[in-house]
């Protein structure tokens, strides 16, 4: 049975919708990301499902029972904020406590689960700190523990790592993925930080404009998107207006600079009824190689390289092959490197290459 | 250099103009002699001895500590309510409400004054303890507001969701983390409420009901007769209040506000 269910849930603010109908099964124990630009309604939907903001229409449904009507205080649900919101005049026990007492656990078993909970976020010794006396990561950790001691039926995060720093972030990333991951916690989180969304989550839900793009495992939206909006969003592509066309027998996409690509059936299908046809290349699977290099199975075109920016292990090219411009993204090797000016052959497999439609 | 030198000393003549009337009546309330003048001759606390055994002066301390308090009281659960309905609600003409409210201090006293006298007299109401307090709340209430709102705002909702989510009711929510975070503010509106009517004498002079005298009014009477070294001592006396609790409170709200970071 699914932990959380949205059954064509919209939410109109006045004149402007937020969120279109939107429907989405998230099974229990997943840890599924909203991803989409500023915007787009991942803190709307969020919102909703807390109990925070009213569906304008569609139904909630948390463990198979509606919960439209039911006030927050009442719906068991675990939420971390983008700031924290720890209690500024409570010890950081007391934060923790804070849902343990208005469930009137009795004090001794309470006790034992804030130790338990300041345990899982390893800052068992700041039990009596004030929130202020904390770090930024302290302090988020604190929220977690504060959130998932009550053992609630979904843990909500509203881009809980925004406010941290780089570093930082990376290890909150890490450390909040290990305790979902040990309590076995149904976790709905919202990002626009893409790299967050792709490390993190079992299920990511792509969103733009209050409308969901895809649904679907990481790795499967990542190297099959099956919208323009969602080829571009995520990681770097390159993005080129194409025709139906075949050769000998093998169908594929011709357009300007590259010529035909022979794609999979699989690729093909995606573009049944759609009026409009892009091939999609990614960045980091088109190599550059210099002009004398010995042919092999991919395509080959020669191209100039225009500008090289870089990245520390990462170089990204941008190339000018018969006047489009591609962005390139290679490791970095000792041997070779290239500079603005340079002819080089330009090489990519049509395996790598993915068709998107568009209405 | 020369100029620095010139503001310097204007600065001290403004402060010297400003605060040696205040020093002299301190002075002059201690003095042991009956005709207030220097060099004083003895000191002796005579003067507050013979202000404590003033039963009118009594009277009308008691009046204004009575008023003060009420009036702290009802500004401050009124200033806090109406501070969260414009804060935290929607209300509807909520930037007109908060106008209205905070329009007391823009307005003249007397204009005020006169202009509540003349409501009552057109409602025909009498004027009583209960109306002089009224008109109290009327003018103590913007600052209430103020403070409150100003420190309402810079109080994150996103705390009280979260005191939600983890089930408290709103009611909890507003008696468990708001009102513990608006104390501060709430302390300063009350002790703001409470010297301004403790020492107001322009508004009291238009509603007082015949017989009822505040420390203030009292030492008004007291002036036109005749310039009494009592009055020096209950000078002292107001000074030593109308300081002395701000003072005092601000020592208090600073420890509440101790653990509170933002
Ligand atoms: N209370 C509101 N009243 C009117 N419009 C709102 C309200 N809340 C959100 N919106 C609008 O709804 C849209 C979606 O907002 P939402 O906060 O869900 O975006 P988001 O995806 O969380 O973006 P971000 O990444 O910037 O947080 C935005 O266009 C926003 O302006
Ligand atoms: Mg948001």
């Amino acid at each position: 049975m699914s932990a959380v269910k949205l059954h064509n849930i919209v939410k109109k603010f006045g004149a402007f919708t937020a969120v279109h109908p939107m429907s989405l099964d998230i099974p229990e124990r997943s840890f599924v990301t909203l991803l989409g630009p500023s915007g787009c309604g991942k803190t709307t939907t969020l919102r909703m499902v807390a109990g925070l903001l009213d569906p304008t229409e569609g139904d909630i449904l948390v463990a198979g029972r509606q919960i439209n009507d039911v006030p927050i205080h009442k719906r068991n649900l675990g939420i971390v904020f983008q700031n924290y919101a720890l209690f500024p005049h409570k010890t950081v026990a007391d934060n923790v406590a804070f849902g343990l007492k208005h469930r009137n656990i009795p004090k001794e078993e309470r006790n034992r689960r804030v130790a338990e909970a300041l345990e899982l976020v390893q800052l068992p010794h700041l039990a009596n700190s004030y929130p202020k006396q904390l770090s930024g990561g302290q302090q988020q950790r604190i929220a977690l523990a504060r959130a998932i001691v009550i053992e609630p039926d979904v843990l909500l995060l509203d881009e809980p790592l925004s406010a941290l720093d780089a570093n930082l972030r990376e290890d909150m990333r890490v450390e909040l993925k290990r305790i979902q991951e040990q309590i076995g916690i149904t976790t709905i989180f919202v990002t626009h930080d893409q790299s967050e969304a792709l490390a993190m989550s079992d299920i990511l839900v792509v969103m733009s404009n209050g409308r969901v793009e895809q649904v679907g495992a990481p790795k499967e939206i990542y190297s099959n998107p099956t919208s323009r909006f969602v080829a571009d969003f995520l990681g770097t592509s390159n993005i080129l207006e194409a025709e139906i066309t075949s050769e000998g027998g093998q169908s594929g996409l011709t357009a300007a600079a590259v010529g035909f690509v022979p794609l999979r059936d699989e690729q093909m299908a995606k573009l049944a009824g759609r009026a409009k046809a892009y091939l999609v290349i990614r960045a980091e699977k088109i190599d550059i190689l210099p002009l004398d290099a010995g042919p092999d199975a991919r395509l080959s075109f020669e191209g100039t390289i225009e500008a090289v920016d870089y990245q520390g292990q990462l170089v990204r090219y941008f190339v000018d092959v018969q006047g489009m411009k591609f962005q390139v993204l290679n490791m970095l090797s000792g041997t070779t490197s290239f500079e603005d000016g340079d002819r080089v052959s330009v090489r990519f497999d049509s395996q790598d290459c993915v068709a998107v439609g568009e209405d | 250099m020369m100029g620095w030198g010139v503001i310097r000393l204007w600065t001290i003549l403004v402060y010297i103009f400003m605060f040696l009337p205040v020093a002299v009546v301190v002075l002059l309330s201690f003095n042991a002699n009956q005709f207030g003048s220097f060099p004083v001759t003895g000191l002796s606390f005579r003067w507050f001895v013979e202000l404590a055994e003033n039963e009118a002066i009594i009277r009308a301390f008691k009046t204004s500590l009575l008023l003060g308090v009420l009036t702290a009281f009802i500004s401050t659960t009124l200033g806090v309510l109406a501070s969260l309905a414009l804060v935290r609600y929607k209300v509807p003409g909520g930037n007109f409400i908060s106008t209205l409210l905070i329009a007391p201090i823009l307005v003249p006293e007397v204009v005020l004054a006169v202009a509540l006298l003349l409501f009552l007299n057109f409602l025909s109401v009498h004027k009583s303890f209960f109306m002089l307090l009224m008109g109290h709340v009327i003018f103590t209430l913007p600052f209430v507001v103020l403070v409150v709102q100003a420190r309402l705002i810079g109080i994150r909702r996103d705390v009280e969701e979260a005191a939600m989510s983890l089930g408290a009711t709103p009611v909890q929510t507003f008696f468990q983390i708001t009102l513990p975070l608006l104390a501060p503010a709430v302390f300063a509106g009350m002790l703001f409420s409470f010297t301004i009517s403790f020492d107001d004498i322009t508004g009291t002079l238009f509603w007082k009901p015949g017989g009822v005298e505040t420390v203030p009014t009292q030492i008004f009477a007291m002036l036109r007769n005749s310039i009494s070294p009592e009055i020096n001592a209950l000078g002292s006396v107001m000074i030593f209040f109308t300081v002395g609790v701000p003072l005092l409170g601000a020592a208090i709200a600073r420890r509440l506000g101790n653990h509170q970071g933002r």
